[in-house]
Parts: C-alpha cells; sequence; structure tokens
C-alpha cells in the first residue's frame, strides 16, 4: 500500500504544478494574448487562417458554433471512412493490408472522430501506416482540439455579460492544436523515442523467439501516435496490447510519463477556467470535487487489487495482490492507478487487462465512466461535465439557500437546467437501453466470453466506455461484429454531442444573462460546502443510475468471490 | 414586528373538517389524466396504478392469488391520490379565503354621474373604466378608483382587516380607493379605473384560487429536473427485465412498477403544485397581495432595495427636538415665545414645539390656550415664516435667511453666536428654525426628522439577508447622511430630483443587481414599474399601484421583510424537498433490489441491509413509505420550510443535514417498521 501512496504522489506532484502553468498559458492562448511561443507560431496560425479563409476577429452565436462543431465531427469521421476503405489502394503500406471491413471501419471513424478511440480492430494487423499517420493521428488531434475548443466556448460564456457570441470556433480549434497539442506532443514523443518507444516507417522485423518460433513484429510511428493519445485523452493504441505494449510503454519513466500526459490537459483546463472567469479559486475548488473523487475510486481499487483475488489464492495460483493480467514490469500500484486515471479521464488507453482486474476494480471503473467522465475527464469534455453537475448542484442548493439558482453571477434558469439534465442523463439511457438490447438479443449474446455477472459487466463496460467516449475495454466481449460495430458507434456519437452541444448551448445561455454580483446571501461556491455538494450530487446520481445494474453485475461477482464461486 | 391575522378572511385550520371534505372530493375529481398533465410524474404513477390494476383484474379472473397486486395498486392509487389532496386542500384554502372576499361586494349600487350632472342608480357590475361614481356617507364604494372630488374618511376593513379607517381625497398620493370599502363620512366623486371583473378585489380573488397560477421560472426549472429524472428511472427500470432475464431472474409487472414509481421524485411532484399556491396564501395571509408569482420568487433575490425617505424612513413630518436660546436671552423667554407663536399653528412642526414647550415647562397634557388677541399669522410663500402678534410682540418663527432680512428690515442685527447656533444644527442634518421676537433673536430650535418607529431593527435584518437598502430624498445632503447614519441605511442619494429614482435603479439593474422598490407616488410609478420587484402602499395613486407586482394592504413598507421571506420560504421548500425525495430512493433500492433477485442469487441478501422480510413484504413497504410520506409532508408544504436569516452556507448546510442526511436515512427506518407492520397485519 505505501508503495501504491507513494507513485500516486509521484504522479500528483508532476502533475499539478505543470498542470497550473499550462492552465495559465492556455487561458493567455485563448485570450488571445501573447506568449512564450507567439512569435514562432503566430506567423503559422495566421498563414493558417489565410488559406482557410478564416477572420479572426468575427465572433459565433452558440448556434453557428455548434454547427461548426458538428461538421467539424463528422466531417472527420467521413473522411477517416474513406482512408480506411481505401487504404488497400493507398501508399505507405508495407504490409500489404487491405481495405478495412465496413462495419469495423464505419465504428472506427466515429470512434476516433468522437475521441472515444474505441478499437474493435488489432491495429498493427488492420491499420497501414498511412491510415494511422493521416487518418487515426489526425483525428487524435482534431477531436482532442473540438473538445477544449467547445470547452473555452463555455467558459467564455460564464466569463462574458451580456454577450451574443462566445467565440470563433476555427480560431479556437487551430489554436488548440498549434499552440496547445502540437507542442506537447512534440515534446512528449521526443522522450518517449529517447526512452525506446518506436518510431519508423519500415516494415515489420522477423524475430527467431527461445522456442525458435518465427514472430512478426509490426514497426510503425508509433512515438508520434502514443503522445497524442494520452495528451488527447485519445487513447487509441497502435499496437492492440496499448499501453502495456514495450514498443509504446517500454519503462516506468514512459509508464509515469504517459499516465502524466494523459491528465495534463484535462487538469489544466481546469485551472484555465479558474483564470478565464476571473475567479481562480472557483478552478480549484472544481479540482478539489475531482480529486476527491478520484481518491475515493483509486483507494477501492488499490484496496481490492492488493487483497488479491480469494479463488486464485484458494486455487494455490496466486496468493496475495491481483497479479492476474497486468505487466509484470509495471506492477500492480502503476496498473491500478492507471486504470482509475484512463477512466476517470475520457482516455482509454489501458497498460492492463481491465478484464482481470477484481469485480470492485470494475466497480470503480464503470462508475467513473458512468458518471460520465467528469474526474479530470475528456480534454474539454471532462470540465463541460463536471460543468453540469455544477448546474445541477447549484440548482438544489440554490433553492435551499432560498435564492434562484446562480453560479459565477449566473441565474441558472429553464435552459440551463434542460441542456444539463440531457448532459448528465441522456449519456446514462443510451448506455442502459444499449446494454439491455445487446443482452436480449443473439447478436449481443454471441460475442460474450464469460457468462453470468462478469458477461453482464463486460457488455456493461462496453457501452459504459462507448457513450462515455472512453475507448477502453473489458475485452473478454468479441466486439468486432456488425452488431456491436453499429450499436456502439451510435452510441458514441449520441455520447459525444450530448455533451458537446449541451456544453455550447449552456455556455450561450449563459453568456447572455446580466452577471449578478455576490453578497452575503450568496452561497459561496468556493469554500469546501460547495465541494462536498458537488461531490455528493455526483455520487448519488451514480448511484441511483446505476444500483440495478452494478448489484447484478460487478457486486454479485464481488459477492461470487466470497463465496467461493465464479457464477 | 407583530403580524396581524388577516381580517378579510379569519385564519383557518390547516386542516378545517370543511376544507378537508372539500379537498378530499378535488383529489378525485384531479385524478382526470388531463389535469395530471402538469404534473409529469403523477401521470406516469397513475398510469402504473392503472396497469396493476389491469393486471389485478386478470388475476382474480384467471383465479390466481392476486392480494398482492392488489395492495400494489391501492397504494399506487393512494399515491396519486394523496398527491392530488395537497393540491386540492391548498386551493380549498385559497378559495375560502376568496368566498370570504366575495361576501363584501354583495350586489352593490353605484350612483352614476351623467353628463349632465345628474346621477343615476345602477348595479356596480355595470361599472366602466372611465365612469364616474357618487360615493357619500355610509355608502359602499362601488369598484376601484381615484376620488376626483372630496375627502373622505373610509372604512377598508373589507381589504385590509385593518379597523382603524383612513382618511383618502382628491389630489395627491392618497386618492386611490378600493372597491368594497366604506365611506364614513364625506362625500367623494370617484373615477373608476378598473372594469369589473378586473378589479383589484378580483385580482385578490383569482390569486388565491391558484386559477391564474402559471409556472415561475424556478418551478419550470425544477419541473424539467423531474422530468428528466422521471425518464432516467423509466430506462433504468426498463433495463431491469433485460438484465434478470439475462441471469435468469424472472420479474414481474406489479414490481417493476413498484420500482419505478418508488424511484421517480413522486414526493415532491406531488407537493410541488401545493408550495406555490400556499406561498401565495401566506402572503395574503400577512395582507400583501402578489400580481404574480414570479415576482414573488424574485424577492428573494433582491439585493437592493430602494426607499422613499418621508412615509417610509421617517415618519414624514419634522419634531421639535431641542430649544437652543441666543446668547443674553433666558431659556423661559425663548420657550415662552416658541409657544405663543406655534399654539394656533396647525402643522405638524408647530404642534411638535407645542409638545416640546410643554415638556421643557413640565405641563403635561394641561390646557394653555393663546391670549385672546393673540393674531396668528400663518406661513405663506411670500414671507416664508409664520408667528403671533400679541399685543405690540411680533414673535415670528422661520428659516435663518428669511429671519436675517426680517431682522435687517427692522433695523436689528442677527447676532454672530447664533448663525454657529444655526449652522452647528444643520451640520447635524438637522432643521434649525429662528424665533425672534420684534428685532431681536431669541433663538433656535432644531426641527429633526423622526424615524419610524422599529425601522432600524428592520434595516438591520435586511442587511442580515444580504439586502443593501438606499434611501432617496430630497433633502440636502447633510439631512440625508443624518438620517441614513441614524436609520442604519447603507447607502442614500440626497437631493434626488423625482427622475432620479428611474435612473437609479436602472443603474443599479445594470450592474447586475435585483431592486426592489417601495412607493406610493404618481411619480414613483415609473420607478416601480422598472423595479424587479415593486410594491406599491394600497394608499397609493392608483398609478403606482398599476405599475407594481404586489400590493400592500396595510400600507407598511416594512413589509418587504415578510415578502422577501415568503418569496425564500417557497423555493426552500422546493428544493429541501427535492433533495428529500431524491435521497429516499437509496433505501428503496436497497429495499426492492434484494427482493428481486435475492432468491436466485442469495449473495445479494447482503443488500437486504433492512433484514426485511419477504420479497413481496420489503417491496410493499417501499410503496407504502412512498405513498404515506406525501401526506406526512403536506403540513412542511403548505406551511413552508422556515427561512431564518443566517450566511446561505449555514442555512445550506442545516437543510443539507435535515432533508440530505435526513432523507437517505429516514426511509430506512419507515420502510422496516411498515415492514414488520405488515407482516404483523399478515398481508403479505
Amino acid at each position: 500500500m505505501t508503495k501504491a501512496v507513494l507513485s500516486t504522489l509521484e504522479l500528483l506532484l508532476l502533475l499539478f504544478p505543470v498542470a497550473l502553468l499550462l492552465g495559465g498559458y492556455m487561458a493567455r492562448v485563448f485570450r488571445g494574448e501573447r506568449t512564450f511561443l507567439s512569435s514562432g507560431l503566430r506567423p503559422m496560425e495566421k498563414l493558417v487562417y489565410r488559406l482557410c479563409r478564416v477572420d479572426e476577429a468575427r465572433e459565433m452565436s452558440g448556434r453557428s458554433y455548434a454547427l461548426c462543431v458538428v461538421a467539424t465531427t463528422l466531417g472527420g469521421c467521413l473522411v477517416l471512412l474513406l482512408i480506411q476503405l481505401l487504404q488497400g489502394i493507398l501508399p505507405l503500406n508495407p504490409q500489404g493490408l487491405r481495405g478495412v471491413r465496413w462495419d469495423t471501419a464505419l465504428n472506427t471513424a466515429i470512434s476516433f472522430g468522437t475521441n472515444t478511440n474505441w478499437q474493435a480492430y488489432a491495429g498493427e494487423t488492420t491499420m497501414s501506416p498511412l491510415t494511422q499517420m493521416l487518418g487515426l493521428a489526425v483525428q487524435n488531434f482534431l477531436s482532442a482540439a473540438v473538445g477544449i475548443a467547445v470547452a473555452v466556448a463555455m467558459i467564455r460564456g460564464f466569463a462574458r455579460k451580456e454577450a451574443k457570441t462566445v467565440g470563433n470556433f476555427w480560431v479556437d480549434l487551430v489554436r488548440s492544436v498549434i499552440y496547445i497539442l502540437l507542442p506537447l506532443a512534440l515534446v512528449l514523443a521526443v522522450v518517449l523515442v529517447s526512452q525506446g518507444v518506436v518510431q519508423t516507417l519500415r516494415a515489420p522485423v522477423e524475430a527467431r523467439t527461445l522456442e525458435s518460433a518465427r514472430q512478426v513484429i509490426p514497426m510503425g510511428p508509433v512515438a508520434s501516435q502514443e503522445a497524442i493519445k494520452e495528451l488527447g485523452t485519445n487513447g487509441g493504441g497502435y499496437y492492440n496490447a496499448n499501453s502495456a505494449h514495450p514498443f509504446e510503454n517500454p519503462n516506468g519513466l514512459t509508464n509515469l510519463l504517459e499516465n502524466f500526459a494523459l491528465l495534463l490537459i484535462p487538469t489544466a483546463l481546469v485551472f484555465s477556467f479558474g483564470i478565464m472567469v476571473g475567479n481562480r479559486r472557483q478552478g480549484r475548488a472544481l479540482l478539489a470535487a475531482m480529486l476527491a473523487l478520484f481518491a475515493l475510486g483509486l483507494g477501492l481499487s488499490f484496496w481490492a487489487e492488493l487483497s488479491g483475488n480469494p479463488l486464485l489464492a484458494d486455487a494455490g495460483v496466486l496468493a496475495g495482490a491481483n497479479f492476474e493480467g497486468k505487466e509484470v514490469r509495471l506492477g500492480i500500484p502503476a496498473s491500478a492507478l492507471w486504470a482509475e486515471s484512463t477512466t476517470a479521464t475520457s482516455t482509454g488507453a489501458v497498460n492492463s487487462a481491465h478484464d482481470s482486474d477484481l469485480p470492485l476494480v470494475g466497480l470503480v471503473q464503470l462508475f467513473n465512466m458512468g458518471i460520465g467522465e467528469v474526474v479530470f475527464g475528456g480534454v474539454g469534455v471532462g470540465l463541460i461535465g463536471m460543468l453540469f453537475y455544477v448546474v445541477l448542484a447549484m440548482f438544489v442548493a440554490g433553492l435551499m439557500i432560498g435564492r434562484t439558482p446562480e453560479f459565477l453571477g449566473k441565474k441558472l434558469g429553464a435552459r440551463e437546467m434542460i441542456m444539463a439534465v440531457i448532459g448528465i442523463l441522456l449519456p446514462p439511457v443510451i448506455l442502459l437501453s444499449g446494454a439491455a438490447i445487446a443482452l436480449l438479443l443473439p447478436a449481443g449474446l454471441a460475442g460474450l466470453g464469460n457468462p453470468s455477472a462478469h458477461g453482464l459487466s463486460e457488455i456493461l463496460y462496453a457501452y459504459t466506455s462507448a457513450v462515455g467516449n472512453n475507448g477502453s475495454a473489458m475485452a473478454g466481449l468479441s466486439a468486432n461484429t456488425p452488431f456491436y460495430n453499429l450499436t456502439l458507434g451510435l452510441v458514441m456519437l449520441i455520447g459525444r454531442f450530448a455533451t458537446l452541444l449541451p456544453g455550447l448551448a449552456i455556455g450561450a445561455a449563459v453568456a447572455r444573462k446580466r452577471t449578478v454580483p455576490s453578497s452575503i446571501a450568496t452561497f459561496p461556491t468556493t469554500g469546501p460546502l460547495f465541494v462536498v455538494v458537488l461531490v455528493g450530487v455526483i455520487l448519488l446520481v451514480g448511484a441511483l443510475t446505476y444500483f440495478p445494474a452494478f448489484s447484478l453485475g460487478p457486486i454479485l461477482e464481488h459477492l461470487f468471490l466470497g463465496a467461493g464461486r465464479l457464477a | 414586528m407583530t403580524r396581524r391575522s388577516t381580517g378579510a378572511a379569519e385564519r383557518r385550520s390547516m386542516f378545517d373538517r370543511a376544507l378537508v371534505i372539500q379537498a378530499v372530493r378535488g383529489s378525485f375529481r384531479k385524478l382526470d389524466p388531463r389535469q395530471l398533465l402538469r404534473s409529469p410524474v403523477m401521470l406516469v404513477t397513475e398510469a402504473g396504478a392503472a396497469l396493476t390494476t389491469i393486471l389485478t383484474v386478470v388475476s382474480i379472473v384467471q383465479a390466481r392469488p392476486f392480494s398482492f397486486e392488489l395492495q400494489v395498486s391501492l397504494w399506487l392509487w393512494f399515491t396519486v391520490l394523496f398527491a392530488n389532496f395537497a393540491e386540492a386542500l391548498a386551493e380549498a384554502q385559497g378559495s375560502a379565503r376568496a368566498e370570504s372576499l366575495r361576501r363584501s361586494r354583495k350586489d352593490l349600487a353605484a350612483r352614476r354621474q351623467l353628463a349632465d350632472g345628474r346621477t343615476e342608480q345602477v348595479s356596480a357590475a355595470t361599472l366602466r373604466k372611465g365612469d364616474a361614481v357618487v360615493v357619500g356617507d355610509g355608502e359602499t364604494i362601488p369598484g376601484d378608483g381615484e376620488i376626483v372630488e372630496g375627502t373622505a374618511l373610509v372604512d377598508e376593513s373589507a381589504i385590509t382587516g385593518e379597523s382603524a379607517p383612513v382618511v383618502r381625497e382628491a389630489g395627491g398620493d392618497r386618492s386611490g380607493v378600493t372597491g368594497g370599502s366604506r365611506v364614513l363620512s364625506g362625500q367623494i366623486k370617484v373615477r373608476i379605473t378598473a372594469n369589473p371583473g378586473e378589479t383589484f378585489l378580483d385580482h385578490m380573488i383569482a390569486m388565491v384560487e391558484g386559477a391564474r397560477r402559471q409556472m415561475t421560472p424556478n418551478e419550470i426549472a425544477l419541473q424539467i429536473l423531474l422530468v428528466g429524472l422521471t425518464v432516467l428511472f423509466v430506462v433504468v427500470v426498463l433495463s431491469v427485465p433485460a438484465m434478470a432475464h439475462y441471469m435468469g431472474v424472472a420479474t414481474t409487472v406489479p414490481v417493476l412498477v413498484s420500482l419505478l414509481v418508488c424511484l421517480m421524485p413522486t414526493t415532491i411532484g406531488g407537493l410541488l403544485p401545493a408550495i406555490g399556491i400556499a406561498g401565495m396564501d401566506r402572503l395574503v395571509q400577512r395582507n400583501v397581495i402578489a400580481l404574480s408569482g414570479r415576482a414573488v420568487e424574485a424577492s428573494g433575490d433582491v439585493d437592493i432595495v430602494v426607499l422613499d425617505k418621508t412615509g417610509t424612513i421617517t415618519l414624514g413630518n419634522r419634531m421639535a427636538t431641542e430649544l437652543l436660546p441666543a446668547p443674553g436671552v433666558s431659556r423661559e423667554e425663548l420657550i415662552d415665545a416658541a409657544l405663543l407663536s406655534s399654539l394656533p399653528d396647525e402643522t405638524p412642526e408647530g404642534r411638535s414645539i407645542v409638545v416640546l414647550c410643554k415638556n421643557e415647562l413640565g405641563i403635561r397634557g394641561g390646557d394653555i390656550r393663546a391670549p385672546g388677541d393673540a393674531v396668528f399669522i400663518p406661513f405663506s410663500a411670500m414671507t416664508r415664516m409664520s408667528g403671533v402678534d400679541v399685543g405690540m410682540r411680533r414673535i415670528r418663527k422661520g428659516a435663518i435667511d428669511a429671519m436675517e432680512g426680517l431682522v435687517r428690515l427692522l433695523g436689528g442685527y442677527f447676532p454672530e453666536p447664533v448663525k454657529a447656533q444655526v449652522e452647528a444644527v444643520a451640520r447635524n442634518g438637522d432643521t434649525p428654525m429662528v424665533v425672534t421676537d420684534g428685532s431681536r433673536v431669541l433663538g433656535v430650535v432644531r426641527l429633526k426628522d423622526v424615524l419610524k418607529q422599529g425601522i432600524k431593527a428592520r434595516l438591520a435584518e435586511l442587511r442580515h439577508m444580504g439586502i443593501r437598502s438606499v434611501m432617496i430624498t430630497g433633502d440636502n445632503p447633510l439631512t440625508a447622511a443624518s438620517i441614513a447614519a441614524e436609520a442604519g441605511l447603507d447607502d442614500f442619494i440626497a437631493q434626488a430630483k423625482p427622475d432620479a429614482k428611474l435612473s437609479l435603479i436602472r443603474k443599479y439593474q445594470s450592474d447586475g443587481h435585483l431592486v426592489a422598490m417601495i412607493g406610493d407616488g404618481t411619480n414613483d410609478a415609473p420607478a416601480l414599474a422598472q423595479a424587479d420587484v415593486a410594491v406599491a402602499m394600497n394608499a397609493g395613486t392608483q398609478a403606482a399601484r398599476e405599475a407594481a407586482n404586489m400590493i400592500d394592504l396595510d400600507s407598511n413598507p416594512t413589509k418587504l421583510l415578510d415578502i422577501v421571506e415568503v418569496g425564500k420560504e417557497i423555493l426552500i421548500t422546493r428544493g429541501a424537498l427535492t433533495t428529500f425525495s431524491v435521497a429516499n430512493d437509496m433505501a428503496k433500492y436497497f429495499a426492492i433490489v434484494p427482493a428481486i433477485f435475492a432468491a436466485a442469487y442469495p449473495e445479494l441478501g447482503v443488500l437486504n441491509v433492512m433484514r426485511l422480510s419477504t420479497p413481496a413484504s420489503a417491496i410493499l413497504a417501499a410503496v407504502v413509505f412512498n405513498a404515506l410520506i406525501i401526506p406526512a409532508l403536506i403540513p412542511l408544504a403548505l406551511r413552508g420550510v422556515r427561512f431564518r436569516a443566517r450566511s446561505a452556507s449555514a442555512v445550506l448546510r442545516w437543510n443539507l443535514l435535515v432533508y440530505g442526511m435526513g432523507g437517505l436515512l429516514l426511509p430506512f427506518l419507515g420502510i422496516k417498521l411498515l415492514d414488520m407492520f405488515l407482516v404483523a397485519l399478515r398481508l403479505v
């Protein structure tokens, strides 16, 4: 346990100072102020605007901003779909891979376009380097940038007074890529290469194993992909084994850096939020709520994993901590920490097999994703999701102090409420419906590798991961079937837009409002009581939504283990 | 300040027998699904009740056991009925109050004045806006209007419950009269300002009956949350049979409907309409008529209140408080002169000087008369002084510049020390009045604006609630500052022109403040129309009353505090019951989920933390608890959660503890007890 706590502290001590600096930098970038990178990047930014005929100074209403978001997302999906279908006749295909099957291609296109990176396929044997670089990696940047842009537009809404606009989508998108994602990804990729992550366009190498079997090891531009995969909370690995693969994540240092990278931008955005709304303590209060939920989930995971699996112990296979499905190089604390981080954010990259985690750890992961990944969360969307809960919490709290609910001086009315309710409740509604349908149809049950409670958890995990745009899988479920590709694809799309569009709508709605100055009758939203209320609302909504599902899935499985059986 | 019980409608006990009977009838009438459209939660509950009832009938017809289905159906119907009862009871209370108001309106006759000046006898119901009527001694005023001629002593007790009659006169700010009030003496001509059905009394009746009730923005937002939760729980419950089927467990419709109804926020959904109606009713009890529910709730958000000085903060008349003799003049001489000059002076200032002098002389009550040869010289705009001629004495009193001129004219000189005294008085914000006898300056009388009783405490309470008070006055800054300091106001605007109120309110609003304004005069009307919460005095002019969104029948400016309190209580009650309702769900899950699955998977029995006897008893106990909690909370919904002026955090912490934690824990106890009870009665 000491090691677990120490590795957590190590990560957080690295994370918070850097995120604080980055948060300040991002606030400057999105306010259009000069930064230390401006002299180099500003000409590039201007060039993009000239080429794309974007008028930098033209602000957009919430509606036109939203249209741009939808167009960019769907357009990105379409391009990616075509690249995959045509990869057989496109260059840079040293393995001679054929075009991707239509349902897989559609699922993958949606998956990367929505920042989900659910991978129904095995990367190294399905996608050519061209598809990986021009298709997947581009979407890794683009989808992350869309998330950041929408979050920034929403923040502006809270910061502005009686304004009709929330910013210019193209400007926010371009700045996210040029000033934030590209420089960070470049630095991280170089560091990863220095640690042994592969970066090449060469054909696969053949190796002779100890048992003198021949093994083909595909290579590729891994480091560049790896960097944005974590930074953009994408999670789609070059290799099927994702960050458990030694070419993606060779040692303890890269593991720490990648784990740090997947938390970095979501955390920094919370600081940017505080700065941009002119209330740094508000940002810190949100972060405190996130940290509390993070610690809660992580504590439970550590406890469960380190206590071990009674069944394996009884069978004399493995006493003590649960090593099943872990990379021995990385160990249990680093695996559990990663699993918590990847489901708390919407990353979905994995460095261990989540299918092998103990049921209570699965419960934590399902919960993290099920509440909408608001603990740090996906780039941009995590903050948006958290603000939905803030609207809900402040609505109830506001009523209980006898005032029209407000947050940051903005009165919260029917419109904000509709959007927050959609943002919070539509994803669970969709995922529960999807999982229920999969459980009832033979096509859904066909892919199931495990029976009983664990099987239920696997299907639940797939739809939770999809609707939350997480992308991690519990494995055990063969999801590369038309049924899963299509239903999960649809769920991913709904999940993405059910966060982005209500977020924008709230931003645009509060931007139009006047800002009410605070008085002693205003509830202070930066104190511990706010954090407690917010965390309480999140836990309660999550518990009420998933009580039956979790009871039959992870909780029942946990009880089975205690009773010495599997089903 | 004491709260007066309403006189128009005697206060009734909350569960008056007649009202309850009326409400019970109403709750059955409200079973009509079209009436439930406004409350989606209850509509779904009713649909569930109908479904289980059909299944019960099917079971009976097919001669299968039906006891459980029957009981579930009954309790689901009770759930809907209890919710309807809450609303019906609130409405019944309102209409009872309206009924007693109506009694005052019987069939009134009116004397309408025709164009040629003659009058004709008509029924009050035929009066139209613009008609002129004549009302004399002992007659009832036939409709809302404004006095255009004459003065009368009016008994408004039918409207306000205030037994002391009030003077109403043409012109000025006291010209409004209300239909239903009675002229005790005097003859007035009234121009009718409202058509039948639009009068003040009609407004009042409509408001208390809830007929014109529209959902307020807060109510709409809350309704959205409740609908969202309902949709979520419908999907959650629909996913249960799918998961159960996969796990090889059979589920039945009555059980699923029970789970759904228990999870849906039926408590707040059922009580929501009653909370709003009861809130309006509580305002009426405090003699305030709100013309929109939106304004009542906005009053909870007000952070600045703009007050008139005169009549609101001060009594409106300056009172003499001190006599300052000039050097070389004895105190007695000054008192004598001041008294003589004021005895015939009927202005409030004059009378207050008499009172002060009598006090100084130690005479109580006693009858001091002016000498027979005294000639009173009333105040005129020309001389700007008043006084008395007694024999050879020419006693005068007035402001310093006028008096200085007079003394010079008579060849006297104005002593410097008196000038210093005058300045000292003015510096304190008071009004100095100089008294002279011929060319001799006798001294200075200090006239002070006297605060209304209790105003300071009420303003302090407002500040405690986070509401800043701003006084607006035509006085000079010194006077204004002194009164502001004495009353404990946060800010003041001195030497304000009539349109200053409007621009001040606009300025505060553009800074994001929510402004309440209390006014009575015609020149207040634009400001009242601009303010977020506008309270007009019932005694005020028609223009002011029309511009306002609330009318205070007692014409008591500090009533704003009561309004703010009621506004906050309505919101707090909604928030508290929502929290309570949602928090209740945890325990219901712990009752119902193991009841469904523990037979097939005994491991899930650990979730049965309440150790409920059987699956059927557990589910029924949860349903019964869910139904009974509604009537149990009706008194709270109608009375409202008490608002205490404490910091927002303290209020929230307390309410979270009571309604959040309480809502989480109470049902565990309640369901367990009900389970034991059901088993003991062998109902399951």
